[in-house]
Order: C-alpha cells, then sequence, then structure tokens
C-alpha cells in the first residue's frame, strides 16, 4: 500500500516585517517534526523549491497594500484549501495600516525622494477584506504554540483551542499582581485578546494591545478608568492607533478621542 | 549577437521580497538589478506625531528577524536627544540582548538559509535528512540566541522589555546565571560551525571592499562606536549624513544608501569583522584562523564564516556578561525629553542601523530617519552580481543562476527592512 499523501503546506508573505512566518522557524524543537508530518510546498524565506498548488493550508502573513498584492491574494485563496492569517497584518492591516488615516500620497513624499516610482493602495487592508479566511491567528507577533496548535487542529480536522478571553484572565493565571490596580499603570490587558501569556504586565508594563481586541470589549469603560489615571485623550488615541488600529471596536475607540 | 538574461523572480531564503535581474550581450554584463519590490510601509512617515517613547515598539515592527536593533537603535537616539546615558547594568544587559540577536539570526542565517548553497541544497530542511546532528546543532544554537531574547526581552520577535532609557524590569542574577551552561553548549557549537563553515569550497572572488562598521576603543561593536572604514572614514554618528546619500532608483522601494563622492561601501559582519578584528577574543581569533581567515576577509563567499566567528565571540561576551550581573537597582534612567535632534547607530546582524529624529519639548516626533543595512548593501550587492558574471560567463544558466541567488544571500539581506528583496531574472541577449 503506498504511504498516504503528506499534506501540503504553503506561506504566502504580504506587507509585513516577516515576523509571524519566523516563528514557524522559530519552532526549533518543533520544526523538523513539522516538515515531517507536512510538505512545505512553498516557503520562500526558508527555500528556493516551490511546488505547485493545491495547497492543503496556506498561511498568509502581511496585508494588501499594492495592486499586484490585491490580485494575489485571490490566486492563493483557489489554490488552498485552508487559508489562515497570521498576525496582525494580515488579520487587522498591521502598524501599516496607520497609513488609512492619513493621505497616502503625502506619506510617499516623506519617505520617497520619487513618489512617482512607488506603487501602492491608499489602505492598508486585511486579507479578510478581499477573500473569505479560515482562521485568524492574532498578535504582533502571533505566538509560535498558537501556529503548531491551529495547524495540528487543521490537519486533524478538530477545532483549534485557542482563547479567545482578555489578558486578564492570563494574568490572573500566571499570578502576575494588576499593574493597573495596584501599580496605576495604564494597560489595555481587559480589551485585548488572551495569547501572549500576559508578558507586560509580569515585565512591570501595561499590555499594550498587540493581539487586538478581545470578544466584546468594553473600551470606553477601561478609557474612563485610564482617565482617572490622569491619562490624557490624546494618548488614549495614539494607543488604540498602533498595531492592531483597523480592528474595529479599537478604531471605534481611538475615533472617539480625536482632537 | 549572442544574449541571455538570468532571471529569478522570487529570490528565496531571504527575509522579504525581491527578485534579481541580469542582461547579458556579447559576453558581457549589460545590466544587473536588485529589484526589491517588498511594498512600502512608510515608517517614517507615520512615526511623525509620535511620542518619543512608543517608538522603540513601533520600529521593532520593521523587521521580525532583527528588532532588537531598531530598538537599540532608537533608544539611543532618544536617549542622545536627551541628554542621558543608560550605563552601567543596563548597557550590559543591551549587549546581552544583542548578542541573543546576533547568535539567533547568525545562526538561522548560516545553517538554513546560506549553508544549503554551499552543500547543494533547495533549504535546511532538505539538508536535514543528509545531514541531522549538523541542522540540529543549528537550530539548538538558533534556540539558545532566542533564549536570551526570551529571558532579557519577554519574548523572541518583538521583546516587550526595552525602553527609552533601559528596561521595564530587569532580570534577577539567578535568572542570568541559569543561562551560563546553554551558553556552555552554545559556545562549543559555535567553535564546530566555524570548523564546519571553513570545510565548504567557496569561489575565488575578491573585491577591493570599502568596509564601514562602528569600532569602539575597547569593545567588538553592538551599541556604541564611532563609523569608521578602511578607507579613511573616521566620524561620530552625528555626523552620517555628512557623508552618505540615499538615492531613489526606480528598480527598488529600498533606498540606495552610498558614501559621498566614493560610491558603494560595504556594511555588515565582513566589515565588523576587517575593521575590528583585534577587539575579538583569542578563542575566536584561534577558530577564525584555522579555518582560513585572516585579519581581513574579502571573499564575500566566505562571510559565512565570518557569521560563524561572530557567533563565536557573542557565545564568550554574553558568558561574560552572565557570570558577572548585579541586578541594577533600577532597571531604567529618567528621559525627559526636549526639543533637540537625537542620533543612534548600533550594529544589526546585517550591519550598521543609522536612526535620527528630530524632537519637540513635548517629546513629539517631528521627523525620523532610518537606514537599514540592506539598504547601504544594495549597490555593493549589484556590483558582485556583476563581476561575478562577467568572470563567469560561460556557466550553465540554471548553475549561474543559483551561484548568483547564492551572491545575493551572502549578504543575509533584509528585504523587509530595506523597504521598510528576491527574484532573479538572467537574460542573455
Amino acid at each position: 500500500m503506498p504511504a498516504p499523501r503528506k499534506p501540503k503546506l504553503a506561506v504566502w508573505k504580504f506587507a509585513s516585517c516577516d515576523g509571524c512566518q519566523l516563528s514557524l522557524l522559530d519552532c526549533e524543537d518543533e520544526l523538523l517534526a513539522v516538515a515531517g508530518a507536512v510538505d512545505i510546498a512553498n516557503f520562500p524565506e526558508a527555500s528556493r523549491a516551490i511546488v505547485k498548488g493545491p495547497y492543503d493550508v496556506s498561511l498568509v502573513e502581511g496585508s494588501i497594500t499594492t495592486p499586484h498584492d490585491e490580485e494575489r491574494i485571490h490566486s492563493i485563496r483557489r489554490s488552498s484549501r485552508f487559508l489562515i492569517t497570521i498576525g496582525a497584518c494580515a488579520t487587522a492591516g498591521g502598524i501599516q495600516a496607520l497609513r488609512n488615516f492619513k493621505d497616502v500620497r503625502e506619506f510617499t513624499q516623506i519617505v520617497y525622494a520619487r513618489p512617482d516610482y512607488i506603487e501602492t493602495l491608499n489602505k492598508s487592508t486585511p486579507i479578510k477584506d478581499h477573500v473569505s479566511v479560515d482562521y485568524e491567528i492574532r498578535g504582533c507577533p502571533v505566538n509560535k504554540a498558537h501556529l503548531v496548535e491551529v495547524l495540528n487542529a487543521f490537519l486533524r480536522g478538530r477545532k483549534p483551542n485557542m482563547p479567545n478571553y482578555s489578558v486578564c484572565i492570563e494574568c490572573k493565571r500566571r499570578g502576575t499582581v494588576c499593574v493597573m490596580v495596584a501599580g496605576g499603570t495604564p494597560c489595555m490587558g481587559p480589551v485585548t485578546q488572551a495569547g501572549c501569556g500576559a508578558l507586560c504586565p509580569a515585565y512591570n508594563r501595561g499590555c499594550f494591545g498587540c493581539f487586538g481586541p478581545k470578544e466584546t470589549p468594553n473600551t470606553p469603560a477601561l478609557s474612563a478608568a485610564w482617565r482617572e489615571l490622569g491619562v490624557a485623550d490624546q494618548d488614549v488615541f495614539r494607543v488604540y492607533r498602533t498595531f492592531n488600529a483597523c480592528a474595529e471596536p479599537f478604531q471605534r475607540e481611538s475615533e472617539a478621542h480625536e482632537q | 549577437m549572442s544574449s541571455k538574461t538570468i532571471k529569478v523572480d522570487i529570490l528565496a531564503r531571504v527575509e522579504g521580497e525581491g527578485a534579481l535581474y541580469v542582461k547579458i550581450k556579447d559576453r558581457h554584463v549589460s545590466d544587473v538589478k536588485l529589484k526589491i519590490y517588498e511594498p512600502p510601509r512608510f515608517f517614517e512617515a507615520f512615526l511623525r506625531g509620535r511620542k518619543f517613547d512608543e517608538v522603540p515598539d513601533i520600529t521593532a515592527r520593521i523587521c521580525g528577524i532583527c528588532p532588537v536593533a531598531y530598538q537599540m537603535s532608537s533608544c539611543h537616539a532618544m536617549e542622545d536627544a536627551a541628554g542621558v546615558r543608560a550605563g552601567g547594568q543596563l548597557r550590559e544587559l543591551r549587549r546581552l540582548l544583542y548578542c541573543g540577536e546576533w547568535i539567533e539570526s547568525h545562526a538561522l542565517h548560516i545553517y538554513m538559509l546560506h549553508a544549503p548553497d554551499f552543500l547543494g541544497y533547495e533549504d535546511g530542511i532538505q539538508m536535514a535528512q543528509k545531514y541531522p546532528e549538523v541542522v540540529r546543532r543549528g537550530l539548538h544554537l538558533k534556540k539558545i540566541g532566542n533564549t536570551i531574547m526570551k529571558v532579557v526581552g519577554g519574548r523572541e520577535v518583538h521583546p516587550i522589555n526595552v525602553k527609552v532609557g533601559g528596561f521595564y524590569k530587569a532580570p534577577t542574577k539567578r535568572e542570568l546565571l541559569a543561562l551560563e551552561g546553554d551558553l556552555e553548549w552554545a559556545l562549543g557549537a559555535a567553535l564546530e560551525t566555524v570548523r564546519w563553515a571553513g570545510s565548504f569550497s567557496f569561489p575565488e572572488f575578491e573585491r577591493d571592499y570599502e568596509f564601514v562598521a562602528l569600532r569602539h576603543p575597547s569593545e567588538y561593536p553592538l551599541n556604541e562606536g564611532r563609523i569608521v572604514s578602511n578607507k579613511g572614514l573616521d566620524i561620530e554618528v552625528k555626523d552620517y549624513d555628512q557623508h552618505f546619500v540615499e538615492e531613489h532608483l526606480k528598480h527598488s522601494n529600498a533606498l540606495h544608501s552610498t558614501l559621498k563622492g566614493r560610491g558603494s561601501y560595504l556594511a555588515g559582519p565582513m566589515a565588523r569583522y576587517a575593521l575590528n578584528y583585534e577587539l575579538l577574543s583569542p578563542a575566536a581569533k584561534k577558530a577564525a584562523a584555522s579555518a582560513g581567515l585572516g585579519p581581513v576577509c574579502s571573499n564575500p563567499f566566505q562571510s559565512i564564516i565570518v557569521r560563524a566567528v561572530e557567533v563565536v565571540y557573542a557565545c564568550e561576551e554574553a558568558l561574560r556578561i552572565v557570570r558577572n550581573y548585579e541586578t541594577p537597582d533600577r532597571a531604567s534612567v529618567t528621559v525627559e525629553p526636549r526639543g533637540s535632534v537625537g542620533y543612534g547607530c548600533t550594529e544589526a546582524p546585517r550591519g550598521l542601523l543609522y536612526h535620527r529624529y528630530r524632537i519637540d519639548d513635548h517629546g513629539m516626533i517631528l521627523d525620523a530617519k532610518i537606514v537599514p543595512p540592506t539598504s547601504q548593501n544594495q549597490k555593493s550587492i549589484e556590483e558582485d552580481l556583476f563581476r561575478f558574471v562577467e568572470s563567469h560567463i560561460d556557466m550553465p544558466k540554471e548553475q549561474l543562476q543559483w551561484k548568483c541567488e547564492q551572491a545575493i544571500r551572502n549578504y543575509d539581506p533584509c528585504i523587509s527592512c530595506a523597504t521598510h528583496f528576491l527574484k532573479l531574472h538572467l537574460a542573455r541577449e
């Protein structure tokens, strides 16, 4: 009997820093096992060998910011059984979505001597604005354990075991004393999805929202609590306008504090 | 009339998106273009109006492979603007974190991205089928670099513990001493890596580069020093803009940086090594010599050995720091912003990373300039390719194409950074 065909994995990059796909290579202990279980068919950051689609699972990093990429994502969707986005760029547009609130022509002039050489869209948009997405892994960057868990789940046909509660729960589990209640440090933990293991509070700093909004976040209540700590409106505005600026609840809250 | 084109539409095993076009006409190279099509992300534009203390977290997102470099250059620039210095154990912790990034980034490049070219594999995973123990050694070395990043920085990609003025939380003496055993193993593995890389066969190819790197009087450069070259440049970081210019060429979304009136130069491990050889430890020098390197290496294909020598240095330096560390009373120094301009230049794994910020009295950024190593090396990469193809004009196309890709990977180019790169097109017309 022939050996069963190994599932084909592809990794695709759009506008991003490479950090989320690097997280796959950062699975130093699991990488060779993953490579044994799946056929890494397209992963240019790691290999010059490219196997044609279709692919069983495509991991997509980065946001859509150029006319060419706007087309490319459709052909990737067509050749992928499951399409999973990895990281804040692919799920919410990333830090580069800060252009969405400004005039991109002005941005191009600030950075480039010859803006006419630059081809870019006015907005940086998440993958789900262009094609259907089967699963989103949050984080700036993603947690590498989540990559392994979600790949495993899709390859075995089960639901990924992923958190949808807030960072606060992770702090409690970790036994970290609340930096906001006890220390007066503004923290986005109550409105941010868990997944990082509540890193920042464990390092004596407030969460700054890398993993994006949790389910039904009460951002106005958090902003009111921040105001009591003496945080100015413009600072509340900027904190929501960072790595997940275009995630809907964060965008709404930033707009409420725009001056 | 014979002509051909070498084209590689997606350059593999590099960080980011790029392509290469080489045109050959009548047995001579007529054009080389390293095309960087990584989409622009406009960091320097949206940094305007952000507060000085947000900048290290934001600029880290330029590159997932070398976030510490971005955090370090921006912290130093902000501290320069405010006229403060983070010394003592804070300075040591920064060096330790940077050693972690060098080990992690260099081990990834040596084992997973560059070595497969020398041994004829498409990638590190294929290579692992023939050399499982070697690849495991590389991955474990990389992991130890990442462990330093985790202990000092909080996580491997985009560490969260770095702040302007120092750190949010200083690790304890015990946490750092726990790294000692791993680092001792890593030092042994790094020495093995130098021997292994030294056993590869290298194309005969040398160039008379102008090497540019930081130089510090008493230590191999990471965070501080003067910007120097082997051809007479010796300046303070704040004078960078007077000596270097950035050009915007149509074929690249990354600006090309050159030395005014002099042209291309080379930044990165080969430059640091040539300009700071005497500051390497005896063990690192001995390893380099036994792998066939003199005090200057001018063959870019041998950069893989130089990177391995730097891993030896980084492991020894990390060991020195963890053994002598005392937990500081305060994890950071206070930084009060003032209206001024701040400059920061540190040695990213790929080379010099320059930041300049103009800040107002409230600490808000008025303008930002960031020059990553890959944009400094673009011109040098194109010149290497020109010379290499010219001297190997009769090589069969497929082999020539692979060698061209390898010549680019010599630089461990980080295209995500440079655009803030690679397909190969080889055309014989």
